[in-house]
């Protein structure tokens, strides 16, 4: 179907402008108003409220400490102390679970900040200048090659389990994913001809970068952050999962599965739980990145 | 007055988005085709003909557009109201189409012999062996060479012109009544089209079929329309026969529509021995690298050699894959040029490291306006952005901005605003300004009126007249178009295939030419003998 | 044909150089001593002294990634700081499991997913998309432990269908080996599912906006015959990418999917190198699974070709 564009605007009368619209800050609202128009969206926006103002006051919702050990009461089903029961070290359920959206938060805001930064640093230089591609995209082939969960496991298990080591064990493997993309886009947005028109004008390479070809990248990286920010939580959850995550005794929602393992079959809820907060966490935020995906960048479906 | 049938019939038809509009997109048309005439819809974007086209066929998409009104009659069934089932039945066999795009029509990975045979599967019961003798002569009748081997071929192993050929075999294998052709050529080059045309003319006779024929070009239309129904934005505004619309439009906007037309007609004398500003010596494009055992390399232009005078307009005519395209880009170095040199304002460009200098001089305008803006910056800022590179202070630049928006008809108050509030021909001014405020001493305009409406396009070339004549300004203009060259060049370079066959004064090179590929050009271009601007055929100086 | 083939066999080489380069790199240069690891916190400086010339760890870094990519070059990957055995030796004993696990899969996910997909295209909008969709999001949110847990809850516990943990070769009986088989295979596949079918149903809507798609109408074709003829040929290509890039991503579930199930395959491996800081075998399963990535990698490349015309080699 060939619509033609022209159809609403006069294409020969100069006056004939049509009324100023949807330009400016105007655009991050509309987008913002856009996204929330759908109901799976709205209640995804609402879960991961929720999940946030519960990690922000985690201390105020009628939690214990959540790492005060009391082996006389392993294992305790919910009470009115206790409203989700106690694991297998007599810790209570509720107030971990409640400080483990700290956790999680804190790995996926993380992750996103250090993949995107790094990702547009390597994806700007391997897309504007050909000798850093040949380079830095062999390295970041490689890194691609290596499955990212043995990569972060092995990189937790040797420089030890801490916070910062899980995040960043999880932000390396996204690094050339984010790169491929800035790069991607650079390199289409090179030759399109508002880009050679502004290098025939004199614009230099940095001011080219900043204002001709980044402002491209704004939309797909903040699809592309979503989806990183729920793949990462998803894997602290496995890491941890597998003892190659955040100390075991941080109360993570990861730790918390890997500790209710051995008594599965007993309690699952000590695993159901909590695998249930990561659940609803990843979710919601899939479902934001695919309604900002579909509002923003709608061929980046077809890709990963 | 005419008693051969009336093969379709449009009556009254309303076409809606759904859901509904502000306005429908096409409102009460009424026109009929008769057997074996050819009936031309004719009008600029948006106008709504090939929304009608698609209409008769049923192929309206489904979520997004609906007839709301009327009815369409194909040998007086309405086609609006008959079963899915027999909607299909009447496609290829009764109502057949030809679209635009030859290159996307065919399924890439089906061979094109398969593709025809598809419609004889659907729609008869002969066995595979009369299928295929009857594809390979329906093959051979839009005469293609070589049928056994293009039978097995897919779509990307052939040229743009031999798969038009292969959509319209498909098209006419079941000699429907009638054949609905939109936009049919105009992706095609000048020579291909006049033999697309032709055979399409041949086919109507032999076969009595009805033709719908979309298009925007007169040209086309001059050459083979029986009637004529020109849209505008939705409405019809006047049917009439061929001659009728040419020589005497009744409503203003089809006056306007056809004197925007440009004739084969040159207008424009030679400059005056004005000093040089532009020479191009020996240029040659290679694309690819060299190895060591293979030479894989493709020349793209060679042996290029040209001048431009002050004041002048030289226009670089070609078909596609001429190599006119490179050269523009090899004399501003945004292509490097293999060989050869491009002396501006006495200065050999081409060995030089640091291009700031030369860009000032030299200032681009692009084919797709819609593209050559940011979309995120606005007017002002865009137009401003060269001369504050060129450390222009912004009040200043901000002014002079503002005066050449003047220049090009848009008022000073849009600096403000961002390209997606204008239309394509305002785009293209914007471009133009963006362009001329650098106050260049050559512009190079790379089919910078290609994408345009007619009217819009007249417009434009008054306007690139208009600032030439007030800035003194040179302009080297890339077109595919001779027609549009007519209109604006004063001197004709004419390139095949990475060589120039034919250069000079364009009154000269149009009128007798000397190379055959240009007589071949000039002859393939629609209705080379009409006079659009004055409604009557050229006066041939003898 | 052969040429390209050739070209893109010895293209994977540098990649796998590369992820050789970084593997040793992450290894070596990340804080913590190998050799403080191995002999343990109360090791005297001597035997800590002696361990490193041993293991090489005194000479230059590059000389050791010389050594070391030399000796896999022979095949030689050395022995497993824990047990001393040969580790090309564990990994062979490993490689059953997961290779099982594996192919049924993706058998599995490429069966349910690409219908799946087609369907909801097909029925873009109504009901059955939404569900499809909805499913293919939730599939992909919850970790895979999850999935599996409860299914052993479900199918094994509650219901006794199933074996609720355990692996037994095939040696062992089909009936022995398919019944452990079942559960891991279905709970791996649940993301896979979900990936495989949304990127196919997005695939498929994109193609059946083509103009040739038009071109099929209007000879007269049923959507059915266009869906069937045109539009599932031309997603191919994509559909295959997805397929190999999907495989590739389950490593990092075999290794969840195994720890569940107690499969002794190369995800337990891996976990029990890392647990015991045996380098040598982690070194050694991590290239082993980039060389598999790289080489599926590959065969889609050479794939497509079957799929798409315009692609000659």
């Amino acid at each position: 179907m060939t619509f033609e564009p022209d159809s609403a605007v006069a294409p020969n009368a100069p006056l004939d402008l049509p009324e100023m619209e949807g330009s400016g800050k105007g655009g991050a609202w509309q987008v913002l108003r856009d996204v929330l128009s759908s109901w799976p969206a709205r209640i995804s926006a609402i879960v991961l409220l929720l999940i946030v103002l519960m990690a922000v006051f985690a201390p105020f919702l009628g939690t214990g400490n959540p790492v005060t050990i009391n082996p006389a009461l392993r294992l305790q089903g919910s009470s009115a102390e206790h409203w989700l029961g106690t694991d297998s070290y007599g810790r209570d359920v509720y107030s971990r679970i409640v400080y483990g959206a700290r956790i999680s938060l804190a790995v996926g805001a993380g992750t996103v900040i250090v993949s995107l930064v790094l990702g547009i640093f390597f994806g700007v230089l391997t897309g504007y200048f050909k000798w850093a591609d040949i380079i830095v995209m062999r390295f970041m082939d490689g890194l691609m090659a290596i499955p990212g969960i043995l990569l972060a496991i092995a990189l937790v298990a040797i420089s030890g389990a801490t916070l910062t080591t899980v995040l960043i064990a999880i932000a390396v493997p996204e690094i050339p994913r984010v790169a491929r993309m800035v790069r991607s886009v650079i390199l289409g947005v090179r030759n399109e001809p508002y880009v050679e028109a502004a290098s025939i004008l004199g614009t230099g390479v940095w001011k080219m970068v900043w204002r001709h070809m980044l402002p491209n990248t704004v939309a797909p990286l903040i699809v592309q952050g979503t989806y990183i920010f729920a793949s990462a939580i998803m894997t602290e959850s496995i890491l941890s999962f597998l003892g190659a995550g955040v100390p075991p005794e941080t109360p993570s929602w990861g730790n918390m599965m890997a500790d209710g393992r051995t008594f599965f079959l007993l309690k699952p809820e000590l695993i159901l739980y909590p695998g249930v907060m990561v659940s609803l966490t990843v979710l919601s935020v899939n479902m934001l990145g695919d309604v900002l995906r579909d509002r923003l960048d709608p061929r980046m479906a077809k890709r990963l | 007055m005419n008693d051969t049938p009336v093969v379709l019939s449009v009556e009254d038809v309303t076409i809606d988005t759904r859901p509904a509009g502000r306005k429908p997109i096409v409102r009460n048309i009424t026109f009929d085709v008769r057997e074996a005439e050819t009936v031309c819809i004719v009008g600029e974007s948006g106008s709504g003909k090939s929304v009608t086209s698609m209409a008769i066929m049923g192929l309206l998409p489904k979520d997004s557009l609906q007839v709301t009104g009327g009815r369409i009659l194909l040998d007086g069934e309405d086609v609006l109201k008959v079963t899915p089932a027999r909607m299909r039945e009447l496609r290829a066999s009764r109502v057949a189409m030809v679209f635009q795009e030859p290159m996307t029509a065919l399924n890439p990975v089906k061979t094109v012999g398969d593709q025809i045979d598809e419609v004889l599967r659907l729609h008869t019961k002969l066995s595979a062996a009369e299928r295929r003798k009857k594809v390979l002569h329906m093959m051979e009748r839009v005469q293609l060479p070589d049928v056994e081997r293009i039978y097995r071929s897919y779509p990307h192993q052939l040229s743009g012109g031999q798969r038009q050929r292969i959509v319209i075999a498909m098209a006419l294998i079941l000699r429907p009544r009638l054949l609905l052709a939109d936009e049919p050529t105009t992706a095609l080059d000048v020579t291909t089209q006049k033999q697309i045309l032709r055979l399409i003319k041949e086919l109507q006779e032999e076969e009595k079929t009805a033709v719908v024929f979309v298009t925007h070009d007169f040209g086309v239309v001059s050459e083979i329309a029986d009637r004529i129904v020109v849209m505008n934005r939705g409405d019809l505004v006047e049917t009439g026969t061929r001659d009728e619309i040419l020589t005497h439009p009744k409503e203003d906007y089809t006056r306007m529509l056809v004197s925007s037309v440009p004739s084969l007609v040159p207008r424009c004398d030679p400059v005056p021995k004005n000093p040089k500003v532009m020479e191009v010596i020996g240029l040659a494009k290679r694309y690819g690298k060299k190895g060591f055992t293979s030479d894989s390399t493709v020349l793209a232009a060679q042996g290029i050699s040209f001048t431009v005078r002050k004041g002048e307009i030289t226009g670089i005519i070609g078909e596609s894959g001429s190599g006119k395209s490179t050269v523009a880009r090899c004399v501003m170095r945004l292509t490097e040029p293999s060989e050869g040199a491009v002396v501006l304002n006495g200065q050999d460009i081409v060995p030089m490291h640091n291009l700031r200098a030369v860009r000032k001089q030299v200032q681009y305008i692009f084919q797709d306006p819609y593209r050559s803006l940011n979309p995120r910056r606005t007017i002002g800022q865009s137009l401003m952005e060269g001369l504050v590179n060129y450390g222009v202070p912004e009040k200043e630049a901000s002014r002079k901005a503002a005066e050449t928006l003047e220049m090009v008809n848009l008022p000073a108050h849009v600096m403000n605003r961002y390209p997606h509030q204008f239309s394509g021909g305002q785009r293209q001014r914007i471009a133009i300004a963006r362009a001329v405020v650098m106050e260049p001493s050559l512009l190079i305009a790379d089919e910078a009126v290609s994408a345009l409406d007619v009217t819009v396009q007249a417009q434009v070339l008054r306007l690139l007249e208009d600032i030439r004549t007030n800035t003194g300004v040179s302009i080297l203009f890339i077109t595919h178009d001779l027609r549009v060259a007519a209109q604006i060049c004063n001197t004709i370079v004419v390139m095949q295939r990475g060589r120039i066959v034919e250069q000079g004064p364009a009154r000269d090179v149009l009128a007798w030419p000397t190379h055959d590929y240009t007589r071949a050009l000039i002859d393939a271009a629609p209705a080379p003998d009409w006079d659009f601007q004055n409604f009557r055929p050229v006066e041939r100086a003898v | 044909m052969f040429g390209f083939v050739l070209k893109r066999v010895l293209s994977a080489i540098p990649v796998l150089l590369m992820v050789a380069v970084i593997v040793f790199l992450v290894l070596r240069l990340s804080p913590g001593d190998p050799a403080v690891m191995i002999a343990g916190p109360n090791a005297t400086p001597e035997q800590l002294e002696d361990l490193r010339t041993s293991m090489g760890l005194n000479r230059p870094l590059l000389e050791q990634l010389f050594i070391w990519m030399g000796n896999i070059a022979r095949g030689d990957f050395g022995v497993s700081l824990v047990s001393g055995k040969p580790v090309a030796d564990l990994v062979m004993d490993r490689f059953g499991p997961t290779l099982a696990l594996s192919i049924t899969t993706v058998i599995l996910a490429v069966a349910v997913a690409i219908p799946l997909g087609v369907i909801a295209a097909w029925q873009q909008g109504k009901w059955i998309d939404r569900l499809v969709m909805a499913g293919s999001v939730v599939g992909f949110s919850v970790p895979v432990f999850i999935i599996g847990y409860v299914l052993i809850l479900i199918f094994a516990r509650k219901l006794g269908w199933f074996p609720v943990q355990g692996y037994r070769p095939m040696s062992a009986g089909f009936g022995e080996f398919a019944s452990r088989l079942v559960l891991p295979t279905v709970t791996l596949s649940f993301p896979y599912i979900a990936l495989i079918a949304r990127i196919v149903r997005t695939n498929v809507i994109e193609v059946m906006n083509e103009d040739y798609i038009r071109t099929a109408r209007a000879k007269g074709l049923a959507e059915r015959g266009v869906l069937m003829d045109h539009a599932l040929g031309n997603a191919a290509v994509p559909i295959v990418t997805i397929v190999g890039v999907s495989i590739t991503m389950l490593i990092g579930g075999v290794v969840v999917t195994e720890s569940v199930f107690n499969i002794p395959g190369l995800g337990r491996l891996v976990l029990e190198a890392v647990l015991a800081r045996d380098y040598t075998v982690i070194q050694t399963v991590i290239l082993l699974f980039s060389t598999i990535y790289v080489f599926i990698n590959l065969s889609v490349d050479l794939l497509y070709g079957l799929f798409d015309p315009r692609i000659r080699y």
